[in-house]
């Protein structure tokens, strides 16, 4: 960070610490707060715990749990635009310190965001799993973290606990690990999810191809699905982000991508990245719509602010469901995420960004989608300022959503102001081939023409799969070979000017 | 460097279609080592877009030279990393600047604000052009108009500007996010009688203004269209709609839900 910088982030304090004697320590008062085990849907200051711990002569005192989440959070820029960021770095220990102590219990006392005023927290508190919770409600954040890395919690053991975590207890312990913990917890956890391929299985990646053009030129957008298809992308799903919102031209985009899926029998799904409403108009339309897909945050007003709300997200659900048109499982919608959203839209109540991004999750989970993406890098330096804060940011998307049991993949991406390049989009794929990821973006050459960015490559899949051993999903692994554009192994092959593919794809989608 | 060695794509004849980096061929399953390079320039050349500051004395001096009344003013976000990690900055005109513009003579009806935005060389190729089309087309007091240029501004930076001056409309021409076939895309933004607490859906944007994006004549006659609409309706924003007629260009006029992102960004906005 350069002088300026340090400067800029200083000025953003909200600095507590006091100097007084230590009395009683946090661990004793908080376990005042064991006793309160219902759940409140009407809190006051009186159930809230005084967050405070020492280190030394100097006591820290944090105001309400979501002061103490939003400093134990890892520096990021847009927590310090917000002024919900620790001070200093020993504050910022402090906050982690204290969050260790808290009992886990205190999340369902103390809602961050008031259950009358937002229909996610109504959500949260609504669906939480008390039997799944009772594994772990004897549990502080920091108990929690050591349990998780346990070797005996496998799998099984975190797919029955997950209904019994909230997102605001996967954030609190995700803020107490390293990049490390965060990958090998999420690595132990599984989320299989299904529609013409089965998706999250071991060793397997899959990729959403996104063929994008600035003009939603169908041939333009046919030239980039070849390309994926013929590199071994578009597994997860083929997704288009329009430019246009017009419902006619929307509905050649789905009816090309049908077209082209049924010519050639292909086990994928595709997508039309619009809005909500436009989808269910489509349907109503007779699209063949595969996917519903939607942005989503974590605050009722974030989420207002994108024109949707729960019961919207319900009925596109079941309107896509009535078409009964996923062959191997029915997980259909497709959700994108990441953090700052609800800052940006002054949503967030004065909770940080990354703990409002868990609780979009809650939201999502509501839905069993097919897959969870979070857009890690894409809003702007204002929020995740450098390739470190990304890094960071999309190792705790991943994880706090595969512990809450959602498919989780990632767009591992940047924008031209942020402090990042390509070296850094390569070390967040390596770390998520680790991690276990669902799925990965697949973009020609990283390079999104239409919403100026730039994220992975079909290329980059390649690489991931060559170092990780990692296969595509089955259905979609045989039909590449069946199709010889893979080898049995799954290794490319040298593609000549007469294949079928090459040959018959720019017909079916008009492209010739 | 030999092709021998590369893996090519027979499908490339494709890339007639489109600007997206298709048929790139593969050495093993990676990149080729020249287009590694050719990303690698392509996004030296947006990250210098987003940190080369505007010449403002050149910019000045071409418009003076053109005939416009110029005025310069300066946002809150003291440099550019104030300006990215700050977006509240960019938007707020500096007290001084207000001050200043408060004891200049009103605009007529119009007040044009040249800002840096993300990309100051868009504003420094395009801004210019563009404006010398809007005048041939749009008929108002251009010799008292003031055209007012703005350094570490975001869209809304506009707003201040145009009550200080007094303005009925501002027209924002700002550089946007460079992309990494798009280093220099120029955006306009209309409000109708902008206040400090003007929200972005009372806005209405012309995206992709450069030579290879939408050219300045057709970039001016949406303007022109959107400009003379606003006022004979005296609003802006999503009610106003652009039916200009200029179909199948390659930018768009877009009502504005939020700024300082590109008005189809699916993540952000509701289409």
């Amino acid at each position: 960070m350069n002088q300026t910088l340090a400067a800029l982030w200083a000025s953003r304090l909200g600095f507590t610490a006091i100097q007084a004697p230590g009395t009683a320590t946090a661990k004793a008062i908080q376990s005042k707060g064991l006793q309160r085990l219902h759940y409140h849907r009407h809190y006051t200051e009186a159930h809230q715990l005084p967050y405070q711990t020492s280190i030394g002569a100097l006591r820290y005192r944090f105001d309400d749990l979501k002061s103490l989440l939003g400093k134990a959070s890892p520096a990021r820029s847009g927590d310090y635009l917000a002024g919900l960021a620790a001070a200093t770095y020993e504050e910022r220990m402090a906050a982690k310190m204290a969050l260790a102590e808290l009992p886990l219990k205190q999340f369902l006392n103390e809602a961050l965001i008031p259950y009358e005023q937002d229909e996610v927290t109504r959500l949260i508190i609504d669906r939480h799993d008390k039997q799944a919770f009772a594994a772990i409600s004897h549990f502080t954040v920091g108990d929690l973290r050591d349990w998780l890395l346990l070797d005996s919690t496998d799998s099984q053991v975190l797919a029955a606990v997950a209904p019994g975590i909230t997102p605001e207890m996967a954030a609190a312990v995700s803020k107490l690990m390293r990049n490390q913990d965060l990958i090998l917890i999420a690595r132990k956890c599984r989320v299989v999810t299904a529609f013409r391929n089965t998706i999250g299985l071991p060793d397997r990646l899959s990729v959403r191809l996104q063929p994008n053009h600035p003009t939603d030129d169908v041939r333009a957008i046919a030239a980039s699905m070849l390309d994926g298809l013929l590199y071994g992308s578009g597994d997860a799903t083929v997704g288009i982000n329009p430019a246009s919102d017009s419902l006619s031209t929307l509905m050649r985009l789905w009816q090309m991508m049908d077209e082209v899926r049924q010519y050639f029998d292909i086990p994928m799904q595709s997508c039309v990245l619009t809005h909500v409403t436009t989808q269910i108009q489509a349907i109503e339309a007779g699209a063949p719509v595969d996917l519903v897909f939607q942005s989503i945050a974590g605050t009722e007003k974030t989420n207002s602010s994108f024109g949707i709300n729960l019961n919207l997200l319900r009925e596109a659900h079941q309107a896509a469901q009535s078409l009964r048109r996923g062959t191997v499982g029915d997980n259909l919608m497709y959700f994108e995420t990441g953090q700052g959203s609800a800052l940006s839209a002054g949503g967030h109540h004065q909770v940080d960004q990354q703990t409002c991004e868990a609780r979009a999750y809650a939201a999502a989970r509501e839905f069993n989608p097919l897959l969870v993406n979070t857009v890690v890098g894409f809003i702007g330096p204002e929020y995740l300022y450098d390739g470190k804060q990304i890094i960071r940011a999309g190792l705790e998307d991943h994880f706090c959503g595969k512990l809450l049991g959602l498919p989780m993949g990632c767009d591992v991406c940047y924008t031209n102001h942020a402090e990042a390049d390509q070296d850094d989009m390569d070390t967040l794929l390596t770390l998520f081939g680790a991690a276990g990821i669902n799925f990965i973006m697949g973009i020609p050459g990283a390079d999104d023409i239409m919403l100026n960015y730039q994220s992975t490559s079909f290329h980059d899949a390649l690489y991931l799969r060559s170092v990780m051993g990692l296969k595509r999903a089955p259905e979609f692994d045989a039909w590449l070979a069946r199709m010889a554009i893979t080898e049995t192994n799954g290794k490319l092959r040298d593609i000549g000017r007469g294949h079928h593919l090459l040959q018959q794809l720019q017909r079916i989608s008009g492209a010739a | 460097m030999s092709d021998d060695l590369i893996q090519t794509n027979p499908w490339d004849q494709l890339r007639a279609h489109t600007s997206a980096r298709i048929a790139l061929g593969r050495v093993g399953s990676s990149l080729p080592t020249r287009e590694v390079l050719a990303f690698g320039l392509a996004h030296a050349q947006a990250r210098d877009a987003v940190h080369r500051p505007l010449d403002i004395n050149d910019l000045k001096q071409q418009l003076k030279t053109h005939g416009f009344r110029t005025l310069q003013v300066h946002s809150n976000a003291a440099d550019r990393n104030s300006y990215l990690l700050r977006p509240d900055y960019g938007r707020h005109l500096h007290d001084d600047s207000r001050v200043y513009l408060e004891h200049e003579l009103a605009a007529p009806e119009l007040a044009i604000v040249i800002a840096d935005g993300l990309s100051a060389i868009a504003a420094q190729r395009h801004a210019l052009p563009l404006l010398l089309a809007f005048r041939e087309q749009f008929d108002t007091d251009w010799p008292n108009t003031p055209v007012v240029l703005a350094e570490q501004g975001r869209v809304a930076i506009g707003d201040g500007i145009a009550v200080a001056l007094r303005a009925r409309l501002v027209v924002v021409m700002i550089g946007e996010r460079p992309g990494l076939s798009s280093p220099d895309s120029l955006g306009i933004y209309l409000t109708y009688q902008p206040r400090l607490d003007s929200m972005d859906s009372q806005r209405n944007c012309i995206s992709n203004v450069r030579p290879q994006g939408l050219p300045y004549a057709q970039a001016a006659a949406k303007l022109d269209y959107l400009a003379r609409e606003s006022l004979r309706l005296r609003l802006s924003g999503v009610t106003l709609k652009d039916d200009s007629n200029l179909a199948n260009a390659p930018g768009q006029a877009t009502a504005m839900v939020s700024s300082d992102q590109p008005p189809n960004d699916s993540l952000q906005i509701p289409e």
